[in-house]
């Protein structure tokens, strides 16, 4: 079976679906092969899905898409042990469609996608891992798969294999990540009655809550906890970057299981049935990790090529994005009968240079190392706050003056006035 | 609870095709473990529980309730010592949500 394509995208998650996609609608002859028995089943995600980048590529996805929630309201919590100080913002604007972002249930969502892309004319192939990358000299020129004769040609492969990106790893295209560029994520999810979920949450009809989480949780590492609202369900991960659990040797299980009894959670979760525990790296490394994204005859796109940004706790919106970019990239090449070599294949990057990927990743290029070099913030901060909040809040006859004064005494007996101003700076010139 | 016995019991409500006998994740050298790799962070980290530290100082993988998230793979930094390959197609674990 000498059968050729015009491409081979690897993978069938939010970026090579995307790229599927557009190839498979401009007319091209597109494989994608998927290593799950579906698509969706090897797929884990924090799921929220922003309406934008999907809404460019199935402009009518809300007609039959499956949705949980649409999100109304967006929580901030910084956890002490006891307690937690934050921030709400729910407004009624995010209830009215066309809905900004949603609660998705991966397994579901993926499948879904990919009937699209099929519907588009792609070709694809599920319970099929690809083992190797198949070249002539540099030049990617198809697939090795684990089927019987499984050598597969084509002349562009995209790579959306995910964040372990093993096939790019293999051929030398990108290094092996390190510790310090990604991030462990557990996760569970629990089910509730639907009308349990609504009224632990305030929201009623297809309206649903995130709350996104710092502090002790991660106990010391540098990470995020969550828990956001789907139909009849909830779920709750934490994730934590791989080289603080390496050097703190903290199991994420149990990690998780010390989350799920902080006093502020466990009435949430309360009487839930959980169904399904799951575990993802996230590529967390930013701007400074972003590997090689093209060569002769490949693309990288996705999680694999580093694409999440963390500080804004955005991943899918970025991976489908890319994939649609490197689709077009083949299109526009192939219209005008040029090869796709590096050096045409560099236009791939510069859509992704002059898009919200790059610039935003950019942006914040600098906040890895700042997280990673003063832990106070993951530590010392949410205790100063939570023991701020509760000095002025207990009434106990202390005028508040004083307590004031106190408060000031401890963020300076704690973290010094040098080591405060410091960590403004440091956390303004990240953000800038 | 143990450690072990609170994962094994995360493990239980998911869904796997166990490919047998032909586990995708191999410790290339046992001796490593013991005589270089002191810490053996594998033992600790990976979400399912698949490594177990004896107590004659090995480690022993088993990797039924693999995740597939790769942390072992990337963990194992200062000695590479993991072959880490996807299972088969169809195999391995199947999540009913993600």
């Amino acid at each position: 079976m000498a059968e050729k394509f015009d491409a081979i995208v690897v993978g069938a998650g939010p970026s090579g679906n995307a790229a599927a996609y557009t190839l498979a609608k401009a007319g091209m002859k597109v494989l994608q092969l998927e290593r799950g028995e579906y698509p969706g089943s090897k797929n884990v995600q924090g799921a929220i899905l922003y309406s934008d980048a999907l809404e460019k590529i199935i402009p009518d996805f809300r007609d039959d898409a499956p949705l949980e929630r649409h999100i109304i309201e967006q929580r901030m919590w910084v956890l002490d042990d006891e307690s937690y100080i934050g921030t709400h913002y729910r407004s009624d604007d995010f209830n009215k469609p066309p809905f900004n972002r949603y609660t998705i249930i991966r397994a579901q969502f993926d499948k879904w996608f990919s009937e699209k892309v099929q519907e588009a004319g792609a070709m694809l192939i599920c319970e099929t891992t690809v083992s190797d990358l198949l070249m002539d000299g540099k030049r990617v020129i198809g697939v090795q798969t684990d089927r019987l004769g499984g050598e597969i040609y084509a002349d562009m492969v995209i790579l959306a294999d995910g964040v372990n990106s093993l096939l790019a790893t293999k051929a030398g295209f990108h290094p092996e990540i390190e510790p310090k560029n990604v991030a462990l994520a557990v996760k569970e999810i629990h089910f509730l009655p639907q009308e349990t979920v609504e009224a632990r949450f305030n929201v009623t009809g297809d309206a649903g809550v995130v709350i996104e989480m710092a502090g002790k949780i991660t106990q010391g590492m540098m990470g995020t906890g969550f828990l956001y609202t789907n139909k009849e369900s909830l779920t709750i991960g934490v994730g934590c970057m791989l080289s603080d659990l390496k050097k703190q040797k903290i199991s994420p299980c149990q990690l998780l299981e010390q989350m799920k009894t902080h006093p502020s959670i466990a009435p949430i979760l309360e009487g839930g049935e959980m169904k399904e525990y799951s575990a993802h790296l996230i590529p967390e490394g930013g701007y400074k990790a972003i590997p090689q994204v093209f060569g002769d005859g490949w693309m990288i796109v996705g999680d694999s090529a580093m694409f999440v940004n963390a500080m804004h706790r955005e991943g899918s919106n970025l991976a489908m994005t890319s994939g649609c970019f490197a689709a077009e990239t083949v299109i526009e090449l192939a219209a005008k009968q040029k090869p796709f070599t590096a050096k045409n294949l560099a236009r791939y990057r510069e859509k992704l240079d002059a898009s919200f990927v790059i610039k935003d990743l950019k942006k914040y290029k600098n906040m890895p190392d700042v997280f990673h070099a003063n832990p106070q913030f993951f530590t010392t901060y949410p205790e100063m706050l939570n023991q701020a909040a509760h000095k002025m809040l207990t009434v106990d006859g202390v005028d508040k003056k004083t307590k004031e004064k106190q408060i000031m005494a401890n963020f300076k007996h704690r973290r010094s006035l040098f080591g405060l101003m410091g960590d403004a700076f440091k956390l303004w010139r990240a953000f800038e | 609870m143990s450690a072990n016995a609170k994962v094994e019991e995360k493990l239980f409500q998911n869904r796997y095709r166990v490919d047998g006998g032909r586990p995708h994740i191999q410790i290339k050298d046992a001796e490593v473990c013991v005589s270089q790799c002191g810490t053996q962070p594998c033992t600790v980290c990976c979400p399912a529980g698949c490594y177990t530290q004896e107590s004659n100082g090995r480690v022993v993988l088993i990797t039924d309730g693999c995740l597939e998230c790769g942390t072992c793979r990337i963990i194992c930094n200062d000695y590479r010592n993991v072959t880490w390959e996807y299972p088969r197609g169809g195999y391995g674990v199947l999540f009913k949500f993600g």
